[in-house]
């Protein structure tokens, strides 16, 4: 892109700033966690400290927070991929004529404000689980798996009709002309295609039930999870040990996101090795017959 | 309340068979083409697909809500008389919106209404305000930057969205505050003589709700400006156009399912936010979502809140209509 200087150094201008304003606030909280002062304070440093980081491990509400959140996101990944599997599969098969009805309807909680996803969850099951004598359904975590399930899963759906709409289903019929049974090319073929947007979609489930808030905070009832009790102390008052928690999310971010380019560049050199001796091989029989007439 | 209950395990059922039957209907007509849909996922992974999406769309989307508007017009009554002859059908909740309580002297409930107008405005303000703010590193990102500066924008972009949507409220309380940075530099460069109160003028609150929703505007703009042709926008340069003919004859046009989803996706989280008011609010902020939190648990007025809350959802589905509208564009176009 050839462009004038001035043009230039204003673009510069903006990326800077633009980055400044997206990483400042982390870099805010990643100095107030090991500042001394009672209050997050980033200037002066005053001195050096981990007790803000031991003053969040002894936290208990917060650990059991954690916890909750970590089984909550793990039930959320079990009910919205399959949610997430089912809704793309139906997508591709339902009738022409109600296809657009039902992506508006299996679409529309992601359009639609969190808060009220939490509140008609909990409405809804309120009266359900009292009319039918379920009333043990309604618990917390089982409202909060619900309520982030709707939205949870269509992003999951979204996700895996992606990678279904490139399904060749030559693969499927050529199955079944082999004398394959239908779950047996659910099994072997289909699933093993969706695999890598199956697993994406996992962890994106969990990351998103894990730090969502708007919809919890309601279908949570009397429990508490990480996001929760961080809103009840964030709101009592800034201490440092929030910063804390910021921090070590931050560094598993980054240490997740190493971890993550490691396992590609393996595996992309890998299939790129596994082509390369694909290729090979089929050289050395292309060279080992004669060539075919060229017509 | 038995009605209802008929109701919830009836619509389903219904549904399903309307289904069958219009499959059995395209199957008479000779419309439907291939195997039928046991015959062609079988027994078991049909009944699979049945449940599952059965239940999403009755027991996790379609009954919820309609439960909560059902809620919003009956009066608030305590658990033995619900269902008795006083649980009847009423508009109180929305007159109460409107006009505030009975007893009040006021013509209109203006508390309420300001702050729902004042976040429908803000939510606006702030959406207009992301789109400039993302469309020129959208526009660099997809058309001239290099793999490698991608991938590294890339990751640092997404960087501050791991970290929780109160941690990043919270982050902007410390940065504002008035013994903080911003007001630390402020005071060193003689601009102000004593600190600014940014967290009591929301100014704190517009810039966290700004902030918390960079990366939805960002990424459906890249992603609809990266499927643009380079050739097109050289092929403009070349024959003269200046810069913001291409941009706004040649890129947005292309664009445009990007930016009405990033728009319709700032718009509904900003508007819906609950974390940033609750952190980032003044004593003084109106913001409307506290208003609904607290109709259910400082009020418990359960029947108001589900009103409120169905006020909230009507404002955000008209908004994406007025954008589809306004773009032409149809929903399966911009939640891709």
């Amino acid at each position: 892109m050839k462009a004038d200087p001035f043009q230039r150094v204003l673009f510069t201008v903006y990326i800077v700033v633009f980055f400044l304003y997206l990483l400042g606030p982390l870099a805010v909280m990643g100095v107030s966690a090991f500042n001394t002062p009672q209050y997050p304070q980033v200037w002066p440093i005053e001195g050096v400290t981990l007790d803000w980081f031991a003053m969040l491990f002894a936290d208990q509400d917060m650990m059991t927070g954690l916890r909750m959140s970590i089984w909550i996101g793990l039930l959320v990944v079990a009910i919205s991929v399959p949610i997430g599997l089912a809704g793309a599969i139906v997508m591709t098969q339902i009738q022409a004529r109600v296809r657009s009805a039902y992506y508006l309807v299996v679409v529309s909680p992601v359009l639609t404000p969190g808060i009220i996803i939490g509140i008609s969850t909990v409405v809804f099951w309120r009266q359900f689980t009292g009319q039918t004598g379920t009333r043990f359904l309604y618990d917390g975590v089982v409202l909060t798996v619900l309520g982030q399930a709707s939205f949870i899963s269509a992003y999951c759906m979204l996700i895996i009709l992606a990678r279904l709409q490139r399904f060749d289903r030559a693969q499927e019929e050529a199955a079944l002309d082999l004398g394959a049974t239908y779950p047996q090319v659910f099994r072997h073929i289909l699933l093993p295609f969706l695999k890598p947007a199956l697993a994406s979609a996992a962890v994106l489930a969990f990351l998103s039930s894990f730090e969502n808030y708007n919809t919890t905070t309601f279908s949570i009832l009397s429990d508490k999870t990480l996001t929760t009790v961080l809103a009840g102390r964030v709101r009592q008052g800034s201490t440092p040990a929030i910063s804390a928690l910021a921090v070590i999310i931050v560094a598993a971010t980054i240490l997740g996101a190493i971890a993550y380019e490691v396992y590609k560049r393996r595996a992309d050199a890998a299939a790129a090795r596994r082509q390369r001796a694909a290729l090979a091989e089929e050289e050395a029989e292309l060279s080992g017959t004669p060539a075919p007439a060229m017509g | 309340m038995s009605g209802s209950l008929a109701f919830v395990l009836g619509l389903p059922l219904a549904v399903a068979l309307a289904f069958f039957a219009l499959a059995a209907h395209e199957r008479r007509t000779g419309t439907a083409t291939g195997p039928g849909f046991f015959q062609r996922n079988g027994l078991g992974v049909g009944l699979y697909l049945i449940i599952a999406v059965g239940f999403w769309a009755f027991f996790i989307i379609l009954l919820p809500q309609l439960a909560m508007v059902d809620m919003s017009f009956r009066p608030k009554l305590p658990p033995a008389q619900m269902g008795g002859p006083k649980d009847v059908y009423t508009l109180e909740n929305y007159r109460y919106f409107l006009f505030g309580s009975t007893t009040s002297t006021d013509a209109w409930n203006w508390l309420h209404i300001k702050a729902f107008l004042l976040t429908i405005g803000v939510s606006i303000a702030i959406t207009v305000l992301n789109f400039a703010i993302c469309y020129p590193l959208a526009f660099h990102m997809a058309q001239s930057a290099t793999a490698a500066r991608l991938r590294i924008l890339l990751l640092l972009l997404i960087l501050p969205y791991w970290v929780n949507e109160i941690l990043r409220a919270f982050a902007f309380r410390v940065l504002l505050s008035s013994g903080g940075i911003i007001n630390q530099m402020l005071m060193g460069l003689g601009l102000t003589s004593e600190p600014v109160d940014f967290l009591g003028a929301d100014i704190g609150l517009y810039m966290g709700l700004s902030y918390a929703y960079l990366l939805m505007m960002i990424f459906p703009l890249y992603n609809a400006i990266e499927s643009l042709d380079k050739n097109q926008v050289e092929a403009a340069r070349d024959l003269g156009a200046p810069w913001w003919h291409i941009h706004a004859f040649i890129v947005m046009p292309h664009a445009k399912p990007g930016i009405a989803s990033g728009c319709t996706l700032v718009f509904m989280l900003t508007a819906g936010a609950l974390a940033a008011p609750l952190v980032l609010g003044g004593p003084r902020t109106l913001w409307f979502t506290p208003i609904v939190y607290d109709r259910f648990y400082q009020a418990f007025n359960w029947p108001q809140g589900a009103a409120y809350a169905f006020i909230l959802l009507v404002t955000c589905i008209v908004f994406v209509l007025l954008v589809l509208k306004a773009f032409r564009l149809s929903l399966g176009e911009i939640t891709r």
